[in-house]
């Protein structure tokens, strides 16, 4: 440990001696740390972005939908999710906390002095706000005499409200949705945009008003999302309630599944498999960019080993062993590596903080740590494995010639 | 304190053989001041080289203090150069980036002594040389004979057995020479065993023994009158 220190000061103090050298040397570490940061930072600030977008919906919500496959739809016989398992869910799995139902009502879109619009209109209770943590800017909610009275309101989102140029706060307004009048009691807070599509785009209405509204013709194209009320027992629920499904769908044993319940950060456990997946493939160009980094140290160690030749032989007749040798000039190939990967690090983040600022609407940058340090080890790494013919031959210099040369 | 027997050095030149060493016989005691004549290509850089253990002999026996080092390994070897010999060469041999104080420290580094001791023997070695003044400066920033003396602060700092001086003076005017050679005369004085390798008669004369090798051979070993030091 003691020899490592003073292998250490003596790196540093060669390092130190020619800056300029040493800067050029780590370069091609610099800008490969440096161009991985900066595009780590970037995917990982959006993928962190939409992540906080799911995150208000968590774990512990789940959804119950009908599973289709593509035989059904080419036969348009569509497995659906049926009233019955909506009561199901209400009344026969211990452990759940609230279920909202929902809808999607098909209309021929909505309109308001003569302005048209395609939202998406979703027929729910008032549970809804609960299970998917949305809730109202102005105005309220639907609550359970609406849906008891089946009075004709709609909460809307705020792109609706831009599309169909209400007043700001559009409470109080009647709008039609397909040929029937609605009255806005509510509009929601903003959600954003997730991958370019608008998520305000849609009007909320009671659930058995949308079922009145799509008449006895069409089945209604349902699925439910419900609360679970201890998070630790997300999956013995999950399990409960494909037992009370499949019972109240009259599946017989053996038969499978035509439904599936689905917690809803199954989106962002996919987006990280990406985000992994694009991760080591950078990770792979990155690798290549500091093998040609490491190969430019790799050269100039060669060279400061051969210029300080005598220098070698002084300290070999100082009493310095091949270890000595080996240790200080290991330890400073790994140190300029190190060097760069870091200023890398500082600069690459720098860069990408500034490209995400520039891109209109694009989230910030994020450097998580585990990149910062993979990418800093790693350029150390790189040093002293190019360091090593360097250090050896510097190490095995006979001391007698290294004294003797000019 | 030293001992040779027989020693032979031989060195393959492309596909000749030469011989630098053939059969060396020789002992030299402590705190004998002994001077290494000869012209250049006698051998006597090997037999330095050998002295100094920065090569080991092809034949034969070199025993210092008691250890026999012809069959050591390069490690051994390096740790005997550390603990019993104090280099002084002919071009100092100083390292350029690092300060004065910082070059006499830097045989201890290699035995393992803490920065603040090493720091603590370095300035004692350097005042012994009359330099306790230029602690911090560069080497190039010193004379020539400022430089020597640095040098000999740096082989005094590890208290080593041998000073063995090659050509020591060779870079330096007439009377540095002999300011530096005087230091040499106080060191042997306080008990210091010192070789000094020269080809200058007048250095020789400093020495009280003379060993004059030709051809790979020590073919005189005389003893000078004692010089009174004025």
């Amino acid at each position: 440990m003691y020899a490592f220190l003073e292998a250490f000061r003596a790196a540093m103090t060669s390092l130190m001696a020619n800056r300029m050298r040493s800067f050029l040397t780590t370069l091609g570490i610099l800008i490969g740390t440096g161009s991985v940061i900066a595009v780590v930072s970037l995917v990982q600030g959006f993928s962190e972005s939409i992540k906080g977008q799911f995150a208000d919906i968590g774990g512990s919500t789940m959804t119950l939908q009908a599973e289709n496959n593509n035989e059904n739809f080419r036969t348009g016989k569509l497995n659906n999710i049926h009233f019955a398992d909506i009561d199901a869910l209400r009344y026969r799995v211990p452990g759940i906390g609230v279920v909202a139902p929902i809808m999607q009502v098909q209309t021929a879109g909505a309109s308001y002095k003569g302005r048209t619009a395609s939202p998406q209109i979703i027929a729910t209770t008032t549970e809804f706000q609960a299970v998917r943590a949305r809730y109202p800017e102005f105005g309220r909610f639907i609550v359970e005499s609406d849906d008891k009275g089946r009075r004709r309101v709609a909460v809307i989102g705020a792109q609706l409200r831009d599309d169909l140029k209400m007043t700001e706060n559009p409470v109080g307004e009647f709008f039609r949705i397909g040929g029937e009048w609605f009255k806005v009691v509510g509009m929601m807070e903003k959600q954003g945009e997730l991958l370019g599509f608008s998520q305000d785009n849609y009007a909320v209405i009671p659930f058995d008003v949308g079922r009145a509204l799509m008449g006895n013709n069409n089945e209604p194209f349902i699925s439910a999302s419900f609360t679970v009320q201890k998070m630790e027992e997300a999956e013995q629920v999950r399990e409960r309630v494909k037992r009370a499904i499949r019972q109240s769908r009259g599946l017989k044993p053996g038969q499978e599944n035509d439904f599936k319940v689905e917690a809803a950060d199954t989106f962002i456990k996919q987006f990280e498999e990406i985000t992994a997946t694009a991760t080591a493939v950078l990770g792979g160009i990155v690798g290549i960019s500091l093998l040609v980094g490491g190969i430019g140290i790799m050269n100039i160690m060669l060279v400061s080993v051969t210029e300080r030749t005598r220098e070698i032989g002084i300290l070999k007749a100082l009493g310095a062993t091949r270890r000595d040798i080996l240790i200080q000039f290991l330890l400073e190939a790994g140190l300029l590596a190190l060097l760069g990967g870091i200023i890398g690090i500082i600069l690459g983040y720098l860069v990408g903080m500034g490209i995400a600022s520039m891109i209109p609407g694009f989230p910030p940058a994020q450097a998580p740590l585990w990149v910062v340090i993979a990418a800093a080890g790693f350029s150390a790494l790189v040093g002293v494995i190019f360091g090593i013919m360097p250090a050896s031959k510097a190490a095995s210099l006979d001391p007698i010639e290294a004294l003797r040369y000019e | 304190m030293i001992s040779l027997t027989n020693i032979v050095k031989r060195y393959m030149m492309g596909e000749e053989e030469i011989m630098a060493l053939a059969g060396v016989d020789l002992s030299i005691a402590r705190n004998e001041y002994v001077a290494l004549i000869g012209p250049s290509g006698s051998g006597k850089s090997t037999l330095m080289n050998l002295l100094g253990c920065l090569d080991t002999p092809s034949e034969g026996k070199y025993i210092l203090n008691g250890r026999d080092t012809s069959t050591m390994n390069d490690n051994e070897l390096a740790k005997v150069r550390n603990q019993e010999i104090g280099f002084i060469f002919q071009s100092f041999h100083l390292l350029p980036r690092m300060s004065v104080l910082q070059n006499v420290m830097q045989p201890l580094v290699y035995r393992g002594i803490p920065a603040a001791e090493r720091a603590t023997l370095a300035a004692q070695a350097l005042n012994k040389v009359g330099l306790g003044d230029r602690m911090a400066h560069r080497p190039n920033q010193l004379s020539g004979g400022q430089r020597q003396r640095v040098a000999i602060a740096r082989a005094l700092v590890g208290n080593p057995s041998i000073l063995l001086a090659d050509e020591p003076t060779g870079n330096l005017d007439s009377k540095t020479s002999a300011e530096i050679m005087a230091l040499f005369d106080e060191l042997h004085q306080q008990g210091q065993t010192v070789i000094v390798v020269t080809h200058e008669p007048n250095i020789a004369a400093h020495c009280h023994r003379t060993l004059r090798v030709s051809d790979g051979k020590i073919v005189e070993d005389s003893v000078n009158k004692p010089r009174v030091v004025q």
